[in-house]
């Protein structure tokens, strides 16, 4: 069988009425301002820094490519390995980029105290075993472990409430950065304001290391409802919403222009079965990161070769039923029942105030 | 006119825009369709290879038995356009500039040399205004851990090349009705390569 559109909006969720290039446009034009602000000397500007109109000798990290790079992880899995091994593994799977942590998300939650960006010894061994991109995690607010993963070549940085905040109320100003960013929400105003910092690219926050979907279930649906609802609003209810939310009104108007995020986004948190990424890219994810569920599992590379396919093809149902047959419900990862965590286990919530 | 933009993983949509706009401005009556199983080869006038990670996309189309239905048709003719890993997948010798030689399923049609991830990592990714044979004016490249053509035999031809730290490397090649670039035309919104491709498969 074959399910109708989630929403109204998940049909067209995937199909730009808007280019890239205006996408582009847009965030130079919002920067007009910012940029002022920066020839005068300001410190730290929130937007990207201006083109010459020819570009005669390669610019790199321009706002262009960093836009650009999550687009060709669309479809795809991102996987967190902790090793060489299973990087290994998660290429032969057909991962699209591998997530280097120190710990996996669910040895994080079991183990307790500062959680911290991986060694830098283990990304580089990484970086050099395998020709997929390769992220990895820093904490929230932490520059200097993001400098230090800019420095050493990472393709991609994790903003990751998985890792212990240490700043509760500021997240990285990620436009200084030529590396694109990935930052988690739970809701259309956390994504909105990680977007307005300058992260390329959103995910769901789910919960993660818990092998329980529902969490990021709850967060894609929230944040496809909050854009359907922008787009039956009045002008100057927008201009509430954005006051509201903390961003400025032309994201608010881009967005519900859209009737997607600007950026591309990606459902993460729990996601440990076939079944639960062709859910998620259902319910309209650009893609999907599998954090404990594959190396928490029993069989890794056939749980990893599963999850790609159900997310290349997840909107056809032979081959999402192909995908769950190659793994085996006996060897997933044991779930953590949410509702049994302490508030203060809870992950999704750092990082939320800001 | 049928285009199919091959569906398996990567930036499948910005090219089902491209070719939208491509139509429009060239006046044809085109169809863009996202292409998914074998069965949808049939009909098409081209096929488009889009970016993404070559290795995904080629083990996805392996396990799913479209790889060889796919390099059969464009071996017996189905103009294919790859950008970035479409262009990796198109060609018959690939190797990664820092781990070398590795086995991954490709279509390997044209006669050109890759080397993937040849300009670094995506700290390193970039724009550049490019001189490309049959183009009016400067075209804007945008590579992203783009791959760099560095051989060309048989009946391949490169088209356009950038210095890149005092080497000359061929960002665009063409091979009878196959064009294959380095970079992303689809993120631009400049339309000439699609429309180009598009004109020289008009009968």
């Amino acid at each position: 069988m074959k399910l109708p559109g989630y929403s109204p909006l998940s049909g067209n969720v995937r199909l730009y009425e808007v280019g890239f290039h205006e996408i582009v446009d847009f965030f130079y034009k919002l920067a007009e301002a910012a940029d002022r602000l920066r020839e005068e000397g300001q410190w730290m500007a929130y937007g990207p820094e201006r083109l010459p109109e020819t570009i005669t000798i390669p610019r790199a990290g321009t706002l262009r490519v960093k836009l650009g790079f999550p687009v060709y992880q669309k479809g795809g899995v991102v996987m967190d390995v902790t090793n060489v091994e299973q990087a290994e593994i998660a290429e032969d799977a057909g991962a699209v980029a591998v997530m280097v942590l120190d710990k996996l998300p669910y040895d994080v939650r079991k183990a307790g105290g500062v959680a911290r960006m991986a060694d830098v010894k283990v990304i580089e061994e990484v970086m050099n075993s395998i020709t997929i991109p390769v992220m990895a995690k820093v904490r929230i607010g932490h520059y200097y472990e993001a400098v230090i993963l800019e420095t050493i070549g990472v393709d991609m940085i994790d903003e990751s409430e998985v890792l212990t905040p240490v700043d509760e109320k500021h997240h990285i100003n990620k436009w200084l950065f030529k590396v694109p960013f990935v930052n988690g929400a739970r809701n259309l105003g956390e994504a909105l304001r990680r977007i307005a910092e300058g992260a390329a690219m959103i995910r769901t926050k789910g919960e993660a290391g818990t092998g329980n979907v529902a969490e990021a279930v709850r967060h894609m649906k929230l944040i496809m409802g909050e854009i359907w609802a922008l787009r039956s609003i009045p002008a100057e209810e927008r201009l509430k919403k954005a006051r509201e939310l903390g961003v400025p009104v032309e994201l608010v108007d881009l967005t519900a222009r859209l009737g997607r995020l600007p950026v591309v986004n990606f459902a993460a948190g729990g996601i440990a079965t076939p079944a639960d990424a062709a859910l998620m890219m259902w319910l309209g994810a650009d893609g999907i990161f599998v954090g404990s569920g594959i190396f928490k599992s029993q069989d890794p590379p056939e749980r990893a070769a599963a999850i790609v396919l159900a997310a290349s093809l997840w909107d056809d149902p032979e081959s999402v039923a192909e995908a769950q047959r190659m793994i085996s419900e006996q060897k997933s990862m044991m779930g953590i029942d949410i509702r049994k965590l302490k508030p203060e286990e809870l992950l999704q919530v750092r990082g939320a105030e800001a | 006119m049928k285009i199919g933009v091959l569906g398996l993983q990567g930036g499948v949509y910005e090219h089902v825009y491209m070719l939208r706009k491509a139509f429009e401005e060239e006046g044809i009556h085109g169809e863009a369709v996202v292409v998914k199983k074998s069965s949808q080869l049939e009909g098409l006038d081209g096929i488009i290879i889009p970016g993404g990670e070559s290795t995904t996309i080629g083990i996805v189309a392996k396990r799913i038995g479209l790889l060889d239905p796919l390099r059969d048709a464009v071996k017996e003719g189905l103009p294919a356009f790859g950008t970035c890993a479409g262009a990796i997948m198109l060609a018959e010798r690939v190797t990664d500039r820092v781990v070398g030689e590795k086995k991954q399923p490709l279509i390997g049609i044209m006669n050109v040399e890759v080397v993937r991830n040849y300009f670094g990592r995506q700290r390193e990714s970039f724009e550049i205004d490019l001189e490309i044979e049959g183009v009016d004016g400067l075209f804007r490249g945008v590579f992203i851990r783009a791959p760099a053509f560095t051989k060309a035999w048989g009946s391949a031809r490169i088209i356009s090349r950038i210095n890149y730290n005092g080497e000359t490397v061929g960002v665009v090649a063409v091979q009878g009705p196959h064009l294959a670039t380095a970079f992303h035309p689809e993120l631009t919104g400049d339309t000439r390569l699609h429309r180009m491709w598009l004109r020289s498969l008009k009968v």
